[in-house]
């Protein structure tokens, strides 16, 4: 009989787990603590009010911003929705032509694309072949029409950190507001928004060990950035955004970014070191490629094809590991990753790659694990492939002519 | 996903895995797919002064339904005839894996594959 145990996770990037210190916070708020933050005439509004406050603090804390400069939602994903359409809609009598990447998230991309069916018009940059945006075509897409720019800090799939004090001076210098999806970014980098001339950022909590269900969006004050609001009803969060705040998820977040705020030095260099050491292990095998830059990268991301490999296959063959594929054969759509795809990677490259995201619970253990494991199915799988027979004879795929289908 | 256990089985122990010599007048060679779509099969017959089929191997690039169907028509070909091989159908194979509507392609590509091998062995074969 086999020993039921859980998969390794390294698949931080899609979730955490909520940090133990986070949860014990967060219990209060939802049986004792239980008040109405808009409550104001009784102390269990109160107390509920100075518990999201605290917070509000504590994540504008991370980010060096003022507090009032915060404003709750249930995600990364509404947060987008909100900067966005808002600023969009505000600011429309002004210009209609908005500017963001191919490689964003789809809450951006989607986002966007709905924009376009409301009149505007979207440039969808191309990346560079390490996944970061180059900084000549970002300023050759600015046009006098432009309102509005959106470019993430830290990719989901493969770990880049984006140019954005750079990017930001662009804008500022042309009154094109700026953008930021942060979801990838916190506790991973520095986010100074007193020194970065960023508009508007998203945040969500659960990427950083928060729990799923809240976020936040930064709205700058000074030059004060005006959106329309997406949600109406109570006028609660200064009318951006109704609705009765989650006290307990709220708590959850700003003790998540505080922890976060405090750790992330140490935090770093431990995954940091975790990553070199898989990555080492992983180019003991023949045919391995890393997507992205290596250096603009935070430490925590490995985004890695194995030529001659198939995604799907692999996932099931390391089923010991909880990773991510970028072949999309895990998904609904046969498509492979759009984000590799516009790093220029070929079809076969783009089927093959895994991303390890590494975490806070990650062990020296774990990772030499994953790198055995995956040493012994990778030779397996070529074994079964004509892919890597045609590679051993010598033959160049590219010269074969396919038959689609 | 959640597959078949005959389906995990055939892609955990799968049936047949190698290549004959290509050039060997008694084997046919069908290579189907591409590695754009994400799966490419390799299927190999080898067939007997009789006609019949007596041997088959292949290699398979693609999702763990891939590497299952075209492991299970290598048992399948095994002793039948051509014309009997050709017979085999796609909607038979997803059948026995019990493939998920997604994965029918897979299913299909492996019935090519047979198709593809009978088709380069009669051509070798033509007068």
């Amino acid at each position: 009989m086999s020993e039921l145990k859980h998969p390794i996770y390294l698949d931080y990037s899609a979730t955490t787990p909520v940090d133990p210190r986070v949860a014990e916070v967060m219990i209060p708020y939802l049986t004792e603590q239980f008040g109405n933050p808009a409550s104001r005439s009784h102390s269990y509004g109160w107390v509920a009010e100075e518990a999201v406050e605290n917070a509000r603090a504590d994540v504008a804390q991370l980010v060096n911003c003022d507090p009032k400069e915060i404003v709750w939602t249930s995600g990364a994903t509404e947060s987008n929705n909100l900067a966005l359409k808002g600023a969009a809609q505000f600011y429309k009598s002004k210009g209609k032509h908005l500017i963001t990447q191919r490689t964003e998230h789809k809450a951006v991309l989607d986002t966007m694309r709905e924009l376009e069916r409301q009149g505007f018009e979207v440039t969808y940059l191309d990346v560079q072949e390490n996944g970061l945006v180059s900084l000549v075509d970002f300023e050759a897409a600015l046009r006098p029409d432009t309102i509005l720019a959106s470019i993430m800090m830290v990719n989901n799939e493969i770990g880049v950190i984006q140019p954005i004090a750079e990017l930001g001076e662009l804008c500022r210098a042309r009154g094109v507001l700026f953008h930021v999806d942060a979801a990838q970014a916190t506790g991973k980098v520095e986010i100074d928004l007193d020194k970065l001339k960023v508009d508007l950022m998203s945040f969500s909590a659960h990427k950083t060990y928060g729990p799923k269900g809240i976020g936040a969006l930064y709205i700058r004050r000074k030059p004060r950035v005006r959106l329309e609001a997406q949600m109406h009803g109570g006028g609660h969060e200064r009318g951006f955004r109704s609705g009765t705040l989650a006290t307990h998820q709220i708590v959850g977040m700003g003790t998540a970014f505080r922890i976060a705020r405090e750790e992330m030095a140490a935090e770093n260099a431990r995954i940091g070191a975790l990553r070199d050491r898989l990555w080492a292990g992983l180019q003991s095998i023949e045919e391995v490629y890393l997507n992205g830059d290596m250096e603009q990268r935070v430490p925590h991301n490995l985004n890695v094809s194995f030529n001659f490999v198939e995604g799907e296959s692999l996932i099931m063959a390391i089923k010991d590991l909880a990773v991510s594929s970028g072949s999309a054969c895990t998904s609904a759509s046969l498509e492979p990753s759009y984000v590799l795809r516009a790093l220029g990677r070929n079809d076969e490259l783009a089927h093959s790659s895994i991303r390890f995201s590494i975490g806070r619970f990650t062990t020296e253990q774990d990772i030499d694990f994953a790198v055995k494991l995956l040493q012994q199915k990778i030779g397996k799988l070529r074994e079964l492939s004509p892919l890597w027979e045609m590679f051993q004879e010598g033959i160049d795929l590219n010269t074969i002519e396919w038959a689609a289908h | 996903m959640a597959y078949s256990d005959k389906l995990m089985d055939h892609y955990e122990n799968p049936r047949n895995v190698g290549a004959f010599d290509k050039g060997d007048e008694s084997v046919g060679t069908g290579m189907v797919g591409a590695p754009a779509c994400g799966d490419v099969m390799k299927l190999q017959i080898k067939v007997n002064e009789e006609g019949v089929i007596e041997d088959a191997k292949f290699k398979t690039y693609g999702c763990g339904s891939a590497i299952a169907s075209s492991s299970l028509v290598t048992e399948w070909v095994k002793g039948k005839s051509l014309d009997e091989a050709l017979a085999i159908k796609n909607t038979e194979i997803a059948e026995e894996l019990a493939l998920p509507p997604v994965k029918i392609h897979c299913s299909i590509l492996a019935e090519d594959a047979i198709k593809a091998a009978v088709a380069d062995y009669k051509q070798k074969h033509a007068k």
